[in-house]
């Protein structure tokens, strides 16, 4: 989230697309119901009528997969109607950047695509720069090449007749949501947008969020209360997961996954450390080396010295090009080249799209480790219906988990705010937290390494390693220690205190933290500030909600992200009535502002505002993805649409797939599986339902796998409703019981009717009879930027069953 | 002072915190359920489901889907049909408590003869009465009595995250009942409060009782 969950409250428009927040954020709706109450409008845009469309001013159901074509409509309306914060994008994004003579655009495919390795080449989409490195910027936006000119005809394309036709939405509904929330351009009004999985889980998801982007910043609606794009996370910590490198390709605080090609951490530095012209562009992630340097203290200790680069060296370095995501390890597994490993915190067996190929491939692995409360689909996949348990070679070994209840430490909510818990109760029996396990864990290896050696003993032996897990331990070394006394202002700082600020973070090994993003969240002035419970705030701050001694967020305690761009470049709010930040002249009051900066009109001292990004503006355009610096229509992987109005490019020339014989993806409109097939989660399961299944007073409120459908389908398939229906795609076959209702309509898409069915994916054959996975009907095909498979938009065929076996 | 409660349909996004709390709170043990085409479940009241949300969808003139959500428990009526009925087989079977207007079923509910048990059923205007087999006795809502005695709310009340539920004396919850009203009113020209002046737990429908629940209302 760039705002938080309360913010909510302070929107004249709600927009929830790609979400379903009343079903799989149920508190949230708590600050939304409040919006509505200030006389927000409250829009749902989904394929499906959900609680969360109930409860919302109107619902518009959309196509799957369309949500870019629906949002460059919006674009497009944008500028026709002129309904854009012309102050705002003229200082505060890139608009007014000259784009190079090497950018493109040519029948849905843009400059520099290479056909055989399905990728862009993208320097071709540069900007065009001063002698002095700096972006030329054409303040009259009158140049056919500057930024407002090529979003203006890139989106002319998308009429409302041809968004209408592909989205399968009507006009009439485009222009309701398209007007009530361009409404929000207005210097006092504000537009949020609350967006999850049903965005990012598609070949084109980070350019769905790109899209939003667009709109919120032509709108004038990002930095300001009640503004924002706000993912709503869904696990409760996986925006603290996320900051602490569950992903792939990133160290804790985003740095970048060290690769091959940077065998030192000067050339890491050289090609990780951006360098701006722009004279009042912050360029925060100039520091990064600083973040990098302290973050290998923090794992080597005194081991980690500027001769050594702080042990840089003893990172492993992903080979260049090589995808380390979750698809990818599963489809080495199934070529057989990883042989172990550790499964913790996920289903695969369920939850993992192409289910049947993710079981096939487990039954390579010589051995497999899993915590877990419960058998899971994954942990007894060897004895798998239909499967022989005397041919599966893997040996399991199955820890118990603690549950998050017997266990103490921080999660970091939405919201970035970093929130303590306490252990409520003890672990059962022999049970223990991921932690407990691994902390001895690695110390037992380090044993083995000290004893019996072995090669490569020094990332292990080298690291700062504690003899047992604490979890305020692990929050202090999250923030970060001194290693040399050092003198801050007035005060003398002791080797193994704690750092106030990142601010105060070097590269010079003085310094550790663990994520640069959590320091000064526990400090030696302060302590824990995770728990802090402290409602205590100014007037400025109770008029939106604002609570800075609640909890601490990152980073330095900034509630709302960018909030530099709620003000003129004077520094006084667009919206008085619900300031964010004001400078009075000679300081800033109300939130954290985004760096201590004079306002921007400050020729000498001032800042511009979005001060993440290289030159300080932020991107309309944006030449970093890999998928094209615009956001383009195209069709899911699998698409019951042959061919669309926007370009002959069908889907996405750059989505990621694989060769296997396990993963088939249908031709665009095959006729065997014509019905679109969406996939959720629901409020009475968690994800895939492997701790809740066996929750009885949960199982009792949905007790079995259903597929939502049209009575019009229903009827063309001669489906009652409670009917035993078999769901088939080209990787698969699924059972599930009909659930027949009017809040799934056909669509209209470019003159012929599409279906489109729903199902949810929490259900597993070790709870018996329930149903099993839905994922072996989904798709492995994936977004090119965060390799997130198209779980969202596949094609499926249905047909009523006479018989069920996996539901009873 | 007597209790109220009200329920504001308008607000209920059916997250059914409130029907399972309520299980949870007060102990009762998983049904064996099954889909049957719909998200309620279990279908109906029950021994152990002393409060379930009921769902009813729709097209209204226009077109557009309506899913009304109906959370569904006994409405501890100022003057109980139940409790006359059954006083006159078993005194006290059914007692209503006349400082917080809470209407119990008691262990002495296990007295009433088989065509007791179907007077005190039929006579409930809202169909809420259940038979246990196990205990033969008659359960319903006990609106936490246990709960409401130490100064906490209902525990459906606590649960509710959208303040659908609102708990308190009841003068003042009428009168925010009213304020709610007024309100939705504005969107939804046909809403109205339930039995107000009959029953202790006030529902605020958006429109006529048959696009909730037959017996969403007496009146």
């Amino acid at each position: 989230m760039t705002n938080h969950w309360i913010d909510i409250k302070n929107a004249d428009a709600v927009l929830i697309m790609g979400s379903n927040a009343a079903e799989h954020h149920p508190v949230c709706f708590k600050w939304i119901m409040k919006a509505k109450d200030n006389g927000a409008v409250i829009m749902h845009v989904d394929p499906k009528f959900s609680r969360t469309s109930a409860r919302s001013d109107f619902h518009v159901p959309l196509r799957s997969g369309t949500d870019i074509a629906f949002l460059g409509g919006m674009l497009n309306y944008i500028f026709e109607t002129e309904s854009y914060f012309k102050d705002y994008i003229l200082n505060y994004t890139n608009a007014a950047f000259l784009v190079g003579k090497g950018y493109a655009f040519n029948d849905g495919l843009f400059s520099g695509y290479n056909p055989e390795t399905r990728s862009y080449d993208r320097s071709a989409w540069a900007f065009e720069t001063n002698a002095d490195g700096s972006p030329v910027r054409d303040t009259s936006f009158s140049h056919e090449r500057c930024v407002f000119n090529l979003l203006k005809k890139h989106y002319a394309r998308y009429t409302m007749k041809n968004v209408s036709d592909v989205t399968g939405v009507s006009e009439e509904n485009l222009l309701k949501v398209y007007k009530a929330f361009c409404a929000t351009a207005k210097p006092d009004k504000a537009g949020t947008i609350l967006y999850a999985l049903g965005w990012t889980q598609h070949t084109v998801g980070a350019q769905n969020i790109r899209a939003s982007a667009l709109i919120q910043l032509l709108l004038g609606n990002i930095g300001v209360a009640g503004g924002g794009i706000n993912a709503l996370r869904g696990e409760p910590n996986v925006q603290g997961s996320t900051d602490h490198a569950l992903l792939y390709d990133n160290l804790p605080g985003y740095i970048a996954l060290p690769r091959a090609k940077w065998q030192t951490l000067a050339d890491f530095n050289k090609d990780n450390t951006p360098v701006t012209a722009v004279k009042n562009s912050a360029n925060w992630w100039s520091n990064r080396p600083k973040y990098f340097a302290s973050l290998l203290k923090g794992w080597f200790g005194d081991e980690a010295t500027p001769e050594n680069d702080f042990c840089y060296g003893l990172l492993p370095k992903g080979e260049d090009g090589e995808d380390y995501s979750y698809m990818y390890i599963m489809e080495r597994v199934y070529q057989g080249k990883i042989k172990g490993g550790f499964v913790f915190g996920v289903n695969p067996m369920n939850s993992f799209p192409n289910t049947n190929k993710m079981r096939l491939a487990l039954d390579n692995l010589d051995w497999m480790v899993c915590s877990e409360l419960h058998n899971s689909e994954t942990t007894d996949n060897w004895r798998r219906p239909g499967a022989d348990p005397k041919t599966k070679k893997t040996e399991v070994f199955l820890l118990p988990s603690a549950h998050r209840v017997e266990k103490a430490g921080t999660i970091s909510n939405s919201g970035r705010w970093v929130l303590w818990f306490d252990k409520a109760v003890e672990p059962g029996g022999e049970a223990r937290s991921f932690a407990d396990i691994f902390v001895p864990l690695i110390n037992k290896l380090r044993d083995m390494y000290r004893t019996e050696g072995g090669t490569l003993p020094e990332p292990l032996l080298k690291l700062n390693w504690p003899e047992t897990y604490d979890p305020e331990e692990w929050t202090r070394r999250i923030n970060g220690f001194f290693w040399a006394d050092t003198q801050i202002g007035d005060k003398l700082y002791k080797r193994g205190q704690l750092v106030p600020a990142f601010a105060n973070l070097l590269a010079d090994g003085t310094t550790s933290s663990l994520n640069w993003l959590y320091t000064g969240s526990y400090t030696e002035e302060d302590g824990n500030k995770s728990k802090r419970r402290d409602p205590s705030q100014t007037p400025m701050q109770a008029n939106i909600g604002l609570y800075p001694n609640w909890s601490w967020c990152w980073p330095v305690n900034r509630r709302i992200l960018y909030n530099r761009a709620s003000v003129d470049l004077n520094g006084k709010p667009f919206n008085p009535k619900k300031a964010v930040i004001e400078w009075d002249g000679t300081k800033w009051a109300g939130d954290v502002p985004d760096g201590p900066w004079a306002p921007q009109a400050d020729t000498k001292n001032g800042k511009l505002p979005f001060i993440m990004t290289k030159d300080g503006y932020a991107q309309l355009y944006g030449p970093n993805l890999k998928d094209g610096p615009l956001p383009e229509h195209y069709e899911p992987a699998e698409t019951p649409v042959a061919e669309h109005p926007f370009s002959r490019q069908n889907s996405s020339p750059v989505f990621k797939f694989f060769a296997s014989d396990m993963d088939k993806i249908a031709e665009a409109a095959d006729e065997r599986f014509p019905i679109v097939l969406t996939t959720y989660s629901m409020t009475e399961h968690w994800c895939g339902g492997g701790e809740t299944r066996n929750v009885p007073n949960l199982l009792e409120t949905e007790p079995q796998l259903y597929i939502e459908m049209s009575h019009e389908l229903a009827e063309e398939k001669g489906i009652k409703n409670g009917d035993g229906v078999i769901i088939e795609s080209l990787r698969g076959r699924v059972e599930a019981i009909a659930m027949v209702t009017v809040r799934i309509r056909p669509f209209t898409v470019m003159g012929r009717t599409i279906h489109l069915v729903g199902m949810p994916f929490a259900y597993g054959w070790t709870t018996p009879d329930c149903g099993d996975s839905t994922n072996r009907l989904t798709v492995t095909a994936c977004d090119p930027n965060t390799s997130i498979p198209e779980l969202k938009a596949c094609c499926v065929n249905v047909t009523r069953a006479d018989k069920l076996t996996e539901i009873a | 002072m007597p209790k109220a409660f009200l329920i504001d349909t308008t607000r209920c996004t059916a997250c059914r915190g409130c029907q399972v709390a309520c299980k949870e709170w007060h102990d009762l043990p998983a049904n064996s359920t099954k889909q049957r085409g719909s998200h309620q479940n279990p279908p109906d009241l029950n021994p152990y489901n002393l409060k379930i949300v009921r769902f009813h969808e729709h097209l209204d003139a226009q077109g557009n889907v309506v899913w009304n959500f109906f959370p569904d428990q006994c409405r501890h009526c100022l003057t109980p049909v139940c409790k006359d009925v059954a006083d006159m087989a078993v005194p006290d079977a059914i007692v209503r408590d006349p400082k917080t207007g809470i209407v119990l079923f008691t262990e002495k509910t296990a007295q009433l003869s088989p065509d007791d048990v179907r007077a005190v059923t039929d006579a409930c205007p809202y169909n809420i009465p259940r038979y246990d087999e196990k205990t033969k006795q008659l359960v319903k809502c006990d609106m936490c009595v246990d709960r409401v005695s130490a100064g906490l709310p209902p525990v459906c009340v606590k649960t509710c995250p959208t303040g659908a539920m609102v708990f308190g004396e009841r003068e003042e919850v009428l009168d925010t009942a009213q304020k709610r009203l007024d309100a939705a009113m504005q969107r939804f020209p046909k809403a109205h409060l339930v039995d107000v002046e009959d029953v202790s737990v006030v529902y605020l429908l958006a429109e006529e009782k048959e696009y909730y629940y037959e017996y969403a209302s007496f009146m």
